[in-house]
């Protein structure tokens, strides 16, 4: 039972945060996603790799809600969210961070998180007050807990790349997800910063209590902090388990680090 | 309503969307590469038009002052374009898609009033070039050689486009630009000199299509502003960059506005703007277009 | 995050005041101009709530001025209904077509809502322009009577002044109302979901923000506030014309926003007051008042993008931090 290990690091039960059920998506004539099926229980860091192509972009949009399945079903914490719109996925517990930063660029640090939890909150829709009065000191926290609080006030946009990663990290966790969701999340950066990354990604998903799902490139950050592994190949899952089973795999072996 | 005069409805109807691919299919190819609408299309036309009418003028006791009166024109106005792009339209490339419409507009400010302090506000006007001053008779409906001659130049022109297009090098980096921008630079064109281009022709276009209609048209200020609307309509209706969108738009708009005018003589305005309405509703992308990326 | 002195100042309020001393310099003309400036301010105003907040370029903004001034203008021409019921109804008639048109335009982006917005605005330009038993067609609606504004000569202080100053005072208090009003809204939690969208549509849906709810809320109000606007305008100018909702009047109020500074939210207000200004005083010399609007249009576009209130910004960040080179906020 592969799932044993995380569930036991969890804490006993194994309870399913993200269930994805024969989810397939075709474009025309090409399965980009073909027939995958994966579960991560709650608490659990798991990963998605696979060479360039296999799908794991598309499989991540579906998730999302950014691209509707084929056929196939995802339950997010019990709800079916099968084609639901995103800017309703994010309450029922999934934030989402992009390969591509993916901030509001000329709102300050402070601002972008704050519109976050304006909208998560349910106020976005409140025209007659001030928004800077509101949920100022959740917003500090999470600025603080993201290491952001001293740029509260620069502008995004000119934040540095790794920050402005920080950033998009507090802004899936301003809806107090239970899931989180992160494409690349460290794409693009150096050694150091990817390390650092690591290290917060690690801490907040501790503090508070996350279940994770992201992609990869960097196989050592892949192989140091997933507990949970799913390979993609041309769109099919051709592998799941541990680290280590994973490693040992003779397919992913044959097919997928053989390129490396 | 009796079959000739159907024909004649139709007919009046083809001509208008000749005139309209001619002078729309710049304005699309423009948007296809550059992305920007350019207002100032319809002010380049209406130039054309003044341009062809004072050359006329200069050379005028000659019968045939009209043909070197029509390239001329349609030069000058390729080489407007070319100072205009080289000179400020560039510049705005890495602005915003609204400062680059601006900036079109601007145009058609400057232009439509420098029009009017060169040539001022009276009607004019250009005969008929000699040879083509008769008329033919077909199904009973008498259909002036002149336009019978811009239907086979327009035509001649659609497919010598198409041509350009699906055979050369130049084309096939005009139908990249305006399916995938990012294609472009992947296949190593000189981008900045295919947008120069593509401005050129398109102006050259514009200015032909000005001369071109001085027969059939009177020259008034104005006619900028109402040529651009109805060039918009075209390739919206046709779908915005797409070459047979345009061509397939502008017979659409020719025979609507033919008929509306018969079926609803007080709404045939309404009914052009309530189709490309309709268009962009259901397939914002045009008939022929695809979905931009 | 602390908001600055200058941002304390109620600034609705202090031009409120000194515009409502305009008609005790005795100039009819000034009060003309006020009036006017006024009026399209809250046009202007409104557009910015569309382009400034949420990023939307709107090509048919006319179309809910003209509804508006349509709508008083009729009810009060014909029905002989009050003055404020009839503004009121301008500006519901105008968010009611909003609604409707803006229904299909948030379903589009970038250019594609741009051409939507205009088809729709030149359609109902077409109705109004060719309905000649409802609209007058080409002949517009005139006279619209003056509202009954005798009773403000008994307040003491506002007696012995014209017609047109009365007029003015009420114009400018509803006005004033209504700024205070898209000012709040821009400042709101609303409005801050407005700029999430304008500065990134797909992260914004990701934090959970319904784009295309918060775009038709926002067409909505910016239609209902230009309708009242129109309706203004209309008994301003003593007539309705189709000429209010046709299309140069919406790229008319574009370049009024533009050239003030669409990132200020009273950026509008002073890209109006000078356009009016300079377009009564220049149109006195010449005919040719388009040719100076688009050389002022390209100097704005090249030398100053970020309109008056733009440029002015970026001077004084400069003045203050030394000469050092500073962005300047959004």
């Amino acid at each position: 039972m592969p799932d044993g290990h995380a569930c036991a690091a969890a804490g006993g039960e194994c309870v399913p945060v993200l269930e994805i059920v024969n989810v397939t998506k075709r474009f025309g004539g090409f399965l980009a996603v073909n027939d995958v099926s994966l579960t991560v229980n709650r608490q659990q860091i798991a990963a998605v790799i696979g060479p360039n192509g296999a799908g794991k972009s598309t499989f991540f949009n579906l998730i999302t809600g950014y691209l509707q399945p084929t056929a196939g079903h995802i339950r997010l914490n019990g709800h079916d969210i099968t084609g639901v719109a995103p800017h309703k996925i994010s309450s029922y517990g999934m934030g989402r961070s992009f390969q591509r930063t993916n901030i509001f660029p000329k709102l300050t640090v402070f601002d972008n998180i704050q519109a976050a939890f304006l909208v998560h909150r349910g106020r976005g829709g409140n025209f007659w007050s001030r928004a800077d009065r509101f949920y100022r000191d959740e917003t500090e926290a999470l600025l603080r807990q993201i290491g952001l609080l001293d740029q509260a006030d620069t502008v995004g946009g000119t934040l540095s790349y790794g920050n402005q990663k920080q950033l998009e990290l507090g802004l899936a966790l301003a809806s107090d997800p239970t899931l989180l969701l992160l494409d690349e999340p460290t794409a693009g950066m150096s050694a150091n910063e990817t390390h650092d990354a690591i290290r917060l990604l690690e801490r907040i998903a501790g503090e508070r209590e996350l279940t994770l799902l992201f992609t990869e490139h960097d196989m050592e950050v892949v192989f140091s902090i997933a507990q949970k592994i799913a390979v993609l190949h041309q769109g099919r899952k051709i592998a799941e388990g541990t680290p280590a089973e994973v490693r040992a795999d003779p397919e992913v072996r044959r097919i997928y680090l053989g390129h490396h | 309503m009796e079959l000739q005069f159907i024909f004649s409805q139709f007919l009046s109807g083809l001509t208008t969307a000749i005139f309209l691919f001619l002078i729309a299919s710049g304005l699309s190819l423009v948007f296809g590469v550059l992305r920007v609408l350019n207002f100032a299309h319809g002010t380049f036309y209406m130039l054309g038009a003044y341009i062809a009418w004072q050359v006329v003028h200069w050379l005028s006791p000659s019968k045939e002052a009209f043909w070197p009166a029509a390239l001329l024109a349609a030069g000058a106005i390729a080489v407007l374009g070319l100072l205009v792009e080289r000179l400020m339209f560039r510049y705005l490339y890495d602005k915003e898609e609204l400062y680059q419409l601006l900036f079109t507009y601007a145009l058609v400010l400057i232009l439509g009033d420098a029009a009017k302090i060169v040539w001022g506000t009276e009607q004019l006007s250009v005969t008929r070039p000699p040879v083509l001053e008769g008329s033919l008779r077909v199904m009973g409906t008498l259909i002036p050689e002149y336009n019978l001659f811009v239907m086979i130049l327009g035509s001649a022109i659609a497919v010598g486009f198409w041509v350009i297009l699906t055979r050369t090098g130049v084309g096939r980096m005009i139908r990249a630009a305006a399916m995938d921008r990012e294609m472009l630079g992947a296949l190593g064109a000189n981008v900045g000199w295919l947008y120069t281009g593509v401005f050129v022709v398109s102006s050259f276009l514009a200015g032909l299509s000005g001369a071109l209609v001085t027969p059939i048209k009177a020259i008034v200020p104005g006619m900028d502003v109402e040529i651009i609307v109805e060039a918009f309509i075209v390739v919206v209706i046709g779908g915005l960059g797409s070459f047979w969108g345009t061509f397939l738009g502008a017979l659409i708009y020719g025979q609507v506005l033919s008929f509306g005018i018969l079926i609803f003589p007080r709404f045939s305005i309404f009914s052009v703007f309530a189709l490309m309405a309709v268009i962009l509703i259901v397939r914002p992308w045009g008939l022929l277009g695809r979905p931009l990326r | 995050m602390s908001r600055s002195l200058f941002d304390r100042i109620p600034w609705v309020l202090v031009i409120f005041i000194i515009a409502l001393g305009i008609p005790w310099l005795g100039s009819k003309y000034y009060t003309f101009l006020a009036t006017q400036i006024a009026i399209l301010s809250l046009f202007a105003v409104s557009y910015n709530l569309l382009l400034g907040s949420a990023g939307l370029v709107s090509f048919g903004h006319a179309a809910y001025f003209g509804l508006g001034s349509y709508a008083c203008g009729l009810l009060m021409k014909e029905l002989g209904v009050p003055f404020l019921i009839a503004l009121a109804a301008g500006g519901l008639m105008a968010a009611a077509f909003a609604a409707g048109f803006g229904f299909f335009c948030v379903r589009l982006t970038k250019i594609y809502f741009s051409m939507l917005t205009l088809a729709f605005a030149q359609i109902v330009w077409a109705i109004c322009f060719q309905w000649n038993e409802l609209t007058g067609g080409d002949q517009g609606i005139s006279p619209i009577p003056y509202p009954g504004l005798n009773w403000l000569s008994s307040v003491p202080g506002l007696d012995g002044f014209r017609v047109g100053d009365y007029f003015y005072f009420v114009a400018l208090a509803v006005v004033a109302l209504c700024i205070a009003a898209l000012h709040r809204i821009s400042v709101s939690p609303f409005g801050r979901m407005l700029m999430t969208i304008r500065e990134n549509p797909e992260r914004a849906s990701f934090i959970g923000v319904n784009v295309r709810a918060y775009e038709l809320a926002a067409f909505i109000v910016a239609g209902g506030f230009a309708g009242i606007a129109g309706a203004l305008f209309g008994i301003f100018n003593r007539g309705v014309f189709a000429d209010f909702l046709y299309w140069p009047k919406s790229a008319e109020v574009l370049i009024m926003t533009i050239l003030g500074g669409m990132n200020y939210f009273w950026g509008p207000v002073v890209g109006t007051g000078m356009l009016v200004v300079l377009n009564q005083q220049i149109t006195a010399y010449t005919e040719y008042w388009p040719l100076v609007l688009g050389t002022i249009l390209l100097v704005l576009l090249f030398a100053f993008p970020g309109g008056l209130l733009g440029a002015l910004h970026a001077g004084w960040t400069r003045l203050r931090s030394g000469g050092r080179g500073v962005r300047p906020g959004a």
